[in-house]
């Protein structure tokens, strides 16, 4: 039996709140709110906690833990994915995976574990005056969260699915590399995206959240934060409704938080969406704005022998040979990966139905599937999107695919299927509507040359967002400084992957974790001496 | 300046399939249950639209005609899960599908749902699958996500695709 530690700390007292079940409204006070339990919203948590703060977290998603990970796609994407997995661009172009339960995104990421990459920094210095993000500089911070979650390279043989990109890379001289995890003792079965079932992934859920909640801050779930309570340049109270058990129909029950400062870390969409709400001042329209993807395609193979995507660690090699030397102001460049595949997302993703689907998912032990993500946000004709607000409140992303894009789109399809076939692939299938399997490379790439490329046809996915508060040397550019407080606010931050003033060029996760760390360290000290909640 | 909301509103471009629906809601035909398992967001007229594609979309897997109604539940339980907004969308598209004007001139399916052929309904499929508007490819997209997320969801599926399900932890 595995030991589940969020029932067994809920059990020996922790103070966590559904707010689902809340028979009446519920007022708050601490020294600090944090919205969002992610990447940027735990780690912060951990960091305040530490420092002796009264903290109050508040999460939108469902408090779920090993014991509810049942490695099956038709419980977690509802339970554990912002719009049941189904989140889209305002054109539908778009699929956009983020997560939505205690731990965010990080209970259902794949755990590669990358620091933000030098030619990234580099960019950020010259283009957005963040003069002191030198890798030099942030090397502590990056140590001190690899420390924190067992971060390592991961020396068990990769699965087949990734062995593939390492095999077939290295016989077009292309350079690939291991990829680093967050795990401690991984059972190496290939789940990550459902939550791990054994604790052995070290997300938010399982390491910053519970020190958090041992040193006694308070987690209020099923709550969905509305907006900040506005005045005088500062924030008054965070004022949130509960949601019901399924997390889809507000209640009528209202949370308020009142914090001297409020941490913003709804992630990427969510952040920049609650400031909205707030109507937070916002004079350079920089809010919502430069909103990045990684966006991502895919190509699917056909191997001769078995595969098993579904099994195994679902990301441990990468390439970034169509990174290395992209210059910000040339053609787009990509990091190459593999995709894990599930029966249920493979199936909706898939083009075509009837017979030709069906036999193609009869091949699924067969298949193998590459992704390339696209480092959006260097170049100006790649400037991202916009996030605004549907009538009820919700939010919307138009990230519109520049012509920009879709070239990298075509080098990204041949490159993959030129590695897949170098691998012995049978037949490649680029995931777009007009592709059909192609049998070998010079039909591929003939085929790769013709396809239109548009929004719908191509299948373009994100796992990735960032950015929508970007952080600047100054307000004329950006919404918040480069340790996230906000230009506007006095008592607001942000700590999570909407600060990116770009996107990464590579997984973001350790990038939030190691920013959110040295943005929380500085307001725990700021915070350290000043009078209490009323006192100002 | 104009607010963000509105901005929204301009760019979503939907608002055409939108009145067409709420049109089409108020001529629906009154559609008699089927007496299957109740359903918790869809109602009859969206089954009957269901249970005209559904069996189109997996044509070629095999079992699913005889899951018709489990696969139509599991539609149904998937959109219940839905945020407001998309729950919205997609009654909205039922409703048009279910209409009249939505079917025979949207759709350009002659036979009402419960009579048309396969064949018929595979070529509307295709026809919205590469429609010049986008609506109808959204369309597509979204029923054709819907239907394959609610087959591959049932384990009852994963033997025909080798898939060995999910391994034992405990
Ligand atoms: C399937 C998947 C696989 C991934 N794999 C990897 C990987 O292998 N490596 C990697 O580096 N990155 C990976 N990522 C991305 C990485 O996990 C995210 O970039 C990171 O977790 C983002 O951190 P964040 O703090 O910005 O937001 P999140 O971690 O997404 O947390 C935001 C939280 O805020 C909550 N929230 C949002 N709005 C509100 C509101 N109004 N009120 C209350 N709460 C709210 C959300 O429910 C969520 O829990 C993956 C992501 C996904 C979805
Ligand atoms: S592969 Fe490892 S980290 Fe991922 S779900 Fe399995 S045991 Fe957990």
């Amino acid at each position: 039996m595995i030991r589940d530690p969020i029932r067994a700390g809920i059990a020996a007292g922790w103070k966590a709140t559904d707010a689902s079940t809340l028979e009446r409204d519920l007022a708050l006070e601490a020294d600090v709110a944090i919205v969002g339990t992610g990447a940027g919203g735990g780690v912060t948590a951990e960091i305040l906690a530490q420092a002796g703060l009264d903290v109050v977290l508040v999460e939108e998603g469902p408090l779920k833990s090993s014991s509810d990970f049942r490695m099956v796609e038709a419980e977690a994407y509802p339970q554990l994915y912002q719009e049941s997995a189904a989140r889209k661009t305002l054109d539908k172009a778009i699929t956009i995976l983020q997560g939505r339960s205690v731990g965010g995104s990080t209970t259902v990421n794949w755990t590669s574990s990358f620091r933000t990459p030098p030619a990234t920094l580099a960019h950020w210095r010259e283009r957005w005056g963040l003069r002191e993000f030198t890798p030099e500089a942030l090397a502590p911070w990056f140590e001190r969260m690899e420390r924190r979650l067992a971060v390592a390279t991961w020396t068990v043989a990769p699965n087949e699915n990734n062995a593939l990109l390492r095999r077939g890379a290295d016989r077009l001289g292309i350079a690939t590399a291991a990829i680093r995890r967050n795990v401690k003792d991984c059972w190496n079965l290939g789940y990550c995206g459902m939550g791990c079932p054994t604790n052995a992934k070290q997300s938010m859920l399982v390491t910053c959240i519970p020190a958090a909640l041992a040193r006694g801050a308070r987690l209020v779930y099923r709550a969905r934060a509305g907006r900040l309570a506005l005045r005088g340049g500062r924030a008054d109270a965070l004022v949130c409704q509960a949601l019901d058990a399924r997390g889809v129909q507000t209640t009528g029950r209202r949370v308020m938080v009142r914090a001297r400062h409020y941490v913003v870390a709804a992630g990427g969409i969510g952040s920049p969406a609650l400031l909205l709400r707030s109507g937070a001042p916002d004079p350079h329209r920089a809010l919502g704005a430069r909103t990045f993807l990684h966006p991502t395609v895919a190509v699917a193979a056909l191997m001769p022998e078995p595969v098993g995507a579904y099994a195994g660690a679902p990301q441990t090699v990468y390439s970034d040979h169509f990174l290395e030397g992209a210059a910000a102001d040339g053609p787009i460049g990509f990091k190459l990966e593999a995709a894990p595949l599930h029966p249920l997302l493979l199936g909706m993703t898939l083009q075509g139905f009837g017979p030709q689907h069906a036999a193609l998912m009869e091949a699924f032990p067969h298949a193998h599937a590459l992704i390339a993500l696209l480092r959006d946000g260097f170049h100006p004709d790649s400037p991202g999107g916009n996030v605004g607000l549907r009538d009820d409140g919700s939010p919307v992303l138009a990230y519109p695919l520049t012509p920009y894009l879709w070239a990298g789109v075509r080098r990204a399809y041949r490159a993959m299927a030129e590695i897949q076939f170098a691998a012995g692939a049978r037949a490649v299938l680029p995931l777009h509507e007009r592709a059909a399997p192609y049998p070998s490379w010079p039909a591929a790439q003939a085929a790769i040359d013709a396809l239109p490329l548009a929004p719908l046809l191509a299948r373009v996915m994100s796992a990735h967002v960032m950015g929508g508060c970007a952080m600047a040397d100054r307000p004329e550019r950006g919404v918040v400084d480069p340790l996230g407080r906000h230009f506007q606010l006095d008592n607001v931050s942000v700590h999570d992957g909407s600060v990116f003033p770009t996107s990464l060029g590579a997984n973001p996760q350790l990038s939030i974790y190691a920013l959110a760390a040295r943005s929380a360290v500085a307001l725990a000290a700021a915070l350290a001496g000043k009078p209490a909640v009323g006192g100002t | 300046m104009p607010s963000r909301r509105q901005f929204l509103k301009f760019g979503l471009g939907g608002g055409l399939l939108l009145a067409a629906a709420g049109a089409a809601r108020a001529q629906r035909p009154f559609v008699a249950a089927s007496g299957a398992e109740a359903l918790a967001v869809l109602d009859a007229g969206d089954r009957v639209v269901l249970a005209a594609i559904v069996p189109a979309l997996l044509a070629g897997t095999g079992e699913a005609a005889g899951q018709l109604d489990a696969v139509i539940g599991s539609v149904d339980r998937a959109v219940a899960g839905l945020p407001p907004h998309l729950q919205a969308e997609v009654k909205q598209l039922f409703a048009l599908l279910g209409s009249w004007v939505g079917r025979r001139w949207l759709a350009g399916v002659r036979a009402p749902w419960s009579e048309a052929s396969r064949a018929e309904v595979a070529a509307f499929l295709e026809r919205w699958r590469f429609s010049g508007w986008r609506l109808q490819q959204q369309a597509y997209q979204a029923l054709h996500e819907l239907v394959f997320a609610a087959w591959y969801a049932r384990p009852g599926s994963w033997p025909a695709i080798g898939y060995p399900g999910p391994p034992e932890v405990r």
